[in-house]
């Protein structure tokens, strides 16, 4: 039991390791993730698209697995892959049923190709393993440049329909009658929630965007029906989570997905405890 | 803003409707439908289940193409998104969860469906959706989430968010279904004061008229296609309706109360307060 947690929770040159380009480059890299990720956080809870999320990040996955497979930029893969799904998603209707079947189905064919793919792919097995869980050496100088100009790209989109798309998102009928068009911003939001998706793909894996992308939503919402709050809250919860579990896993060189997610966890649960504790929003 | 005058120099109509018509495929809603409502006139849209009291008020927000005729609202041709309306949706519960704060919600009324952050009149923005509040009585609850607000309360909210634009035209669909006498008294007396004062033009569509039957100026009564706009004098009795209605339908004054006795039991008016009752349902004190 010890020996576990002396492997988990080791600084053993970790100060040595944060000398490194590469770990500066993660911790960036980190650190951009968590801004644009935070951003949306709040509006994907609001909308109830976290489904839509784990969806499009199992078909950033099989992207991935077939950029792999085809010698091409895993990057590109999972852009392409999770955009596609992202637009898919975004089309459909708002009927909460039928949206949720459709991105159930999807999801397991994309899942399923992209174990196939995996399966043929003769390369490296870290490779393999670090699209589902991650891996902080996936971040290299060009991924960076991608990195920058995708959160540029993102946060300059959000601050152009921030507005009609929360309208859309909390008071959809009344937005409809003032003239939102909230057929067009459906899947603009989905294509933002799919780039921000391939971008922590290679970071935090497929299998834990979520804890990224949900999570800090998840946690400001029971703290505060404060829009700008929530979207400040969800910003500092996911920096944490990133760039704290990027460092913690330095050491023990485990991946970095799983102290991601428990961080944000962490988060979360003190998030319900001060939210019950000043009894703003209702438990259960 | 400048308002476009009339040849003679009056002021144009809050909303006209000349020649309006609407299909959806062969099925003719309505047709020819004329209308004229000063500013600070107050409306009832009255009419069975089905008759296209909901798809007037889209054809008013320019949601709705009209396939004949022409539509304005405060002079100019009605277009998608157009200032000068505020809307009340029908009322119902705001989820629990919805993250917005009751000042948030009325902030969106005012400009939310504006791009970009809005940060320059901040200041400004501030001070009118705090007299909105005021206005309603909800300044106390300004900070509350809106999910966690009776429905009086969030009813109130809405009035604050359709009108902190300080709109020509109010379009209300329903905006009292299921509140409880005092509260569906509470709105409608919140709506009456802003078009004594503001001048405001209120398009009001309900199932039951009494609660604002002391407000209306004038009903609009829509049945299979067939229509009849005048004072509630001229449109509530019992020759009009059954004219409108195609059947003996006979219209009772009962105290300061309308009771529309006669009309077939389709799924029409119902509730414990119906202005329109079927005929074999007793009539309520
Ligand atoms: N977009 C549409 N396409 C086809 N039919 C429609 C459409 N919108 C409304 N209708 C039909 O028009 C009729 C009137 O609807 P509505 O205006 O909602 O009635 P009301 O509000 O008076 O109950 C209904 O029968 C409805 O089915
Ligand atoms: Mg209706």
């Amino acid at each position: 039991m010890n020996e576990i947690l002396d492997k988990l929770f080791t600084f053993d040159g970790t100060a040595e390791l944060l000398g490194q380009p590469f770990v500066r480059n993660a911790l960036l890299a980190a650190a951009l993730l968590g801004l644009v990720a935070g951003v949306l956080a709040p509006l994907i809870v609001a909308r109830g698209m976290g489904f839509a999320v784990h969806g499009t990040s199992e078909l950033a996955f099989t992207g991935g697995a077939a950029a792999l497979l085809l010698g091409v930029s895993v990057s590109i893969g999972a852009v392409a892959g999770s955009v596609l799904a992202g637009l898919v998603f975004g089309l459909l209707g708002l009927r909460q049923r039928e949206r949720d079947s459709v991105i159930g189905v999807v999801l397991a064919f994309g899942l399923g190709l992209g174990v196939l793919l995996l399966a043929l792919y003769p390369g490296r097995a870290s490779n393999k393993f670090g699209l589902l869980t991650g891996s902080i050496v996936s971040v290299d100088s060009t991924n960076l440049w991608v990195l920058v100009i995708v959160t540029l790209l993102v946060l300059a989109t959000m601050a152009v329909v921030y507005r009609p798309l929360l309208f859309a998102s909390t008071d959809a009928e009344v937005a409809v009658a003032r003239g939102v068009p909230v057929r067009l911003l459906s899947p603009l939001f989905a294509v933002l929630i799919a780039l921000v998706t391939a971008l922590a793909v290679p970071i935090v894996g497929a299998i834990l965007v979520l804890s990224v992308t949900i999570i800090p939503g998840a946690a400001a919402a029971r703290i505060t029906a404060s829009p700008l709050v929530a979207t400040i809250l969800a910003v500092v919860i996911a920096e944490v989570a990133l760039v704290g579990g990027t460092i913690l896993s330095l050491a023990p060189g485990l991946p970095i997905s799983g102290y991601v997610a428990t961080i944000a966890f962490l988060g979360y649960l003190a998030c319900r405890l001060v939210g019950r504790a000043r009894g703003q929003v209702r438990t259960g | 803003m400048t308002r476009p005058h009339t040849a003679d120099g009056r002021e144009p109509a809050a909303v006209e409707l000349r020649g309006a018509t609407v299909r959806f495929g062969t099925r003719t809603l309505w047709e020819g439908l004329d209308l004229e409502i000063p500013g600070g006139e107050f409306v009832a849209v009255l009419g069975p289940n089905g008759s296209g009291k909901t798809t007037l008020l889209r054809v008013l927000l320019g949601l709705q193409p009209v396939q004949a005729g022409e539509v304005l609202v405060d002079g100019h041709h009605v277009r998608r998104g157009g200032e000068g309306i505020g809307y009340i949706p029908q009322q119902k519960a705001i989820p629990e969860d919805v993250p917005l704060r009751a000042r948030d919600l009325v902030g969106l009324g005012l400009d939310g469906h504006h791009l970009g952050l809005g940060l320059r009149g901040r200041r400004d923005r501030a001070r009118r959706v705090d007299e909105a509040l005021a206005a309603v009585g909800a300044t106390g609850y300004a900070g509350a989430p809106v999910g966690r607000l009776s429905g009086g309360e969030q009813q109130r909210l809405r009035v604050a968010q359709a009108l902190v634009g300080d709109p020509r035209v109010l379009l209300c669909d329903e905006p009292l279904l299921s509140l409880d006498l005092a509260h569906q008294r509470t709105v409608s007396r919140l709506i009456d004061e802003r078009r004594r004062t503001a001048g405001t033009a209120v398009l009001f569509v309900t199932h039951e008229i009494n609660p604002i039957l002391p407000l209306v100026d004038r009903v609009l009564y829509l049945v299979d296609g067939r229509f009849r706009f005048g004072t509630p004098d001229e449109v509530m009795t019992s020759e009009t309706l059954s004219e409108l209605y195609r059947t003996d339908v006979e219209v009772l004054r009962v105290r300061e109360r309308l009771v529309v006795v006669g009309v077939e039991a389709s799924g029409h008016c119902h509730g414990a307060d119906g202005a329109v009752l079927p005929a074999e349902e007793s009539v309520t004190p």
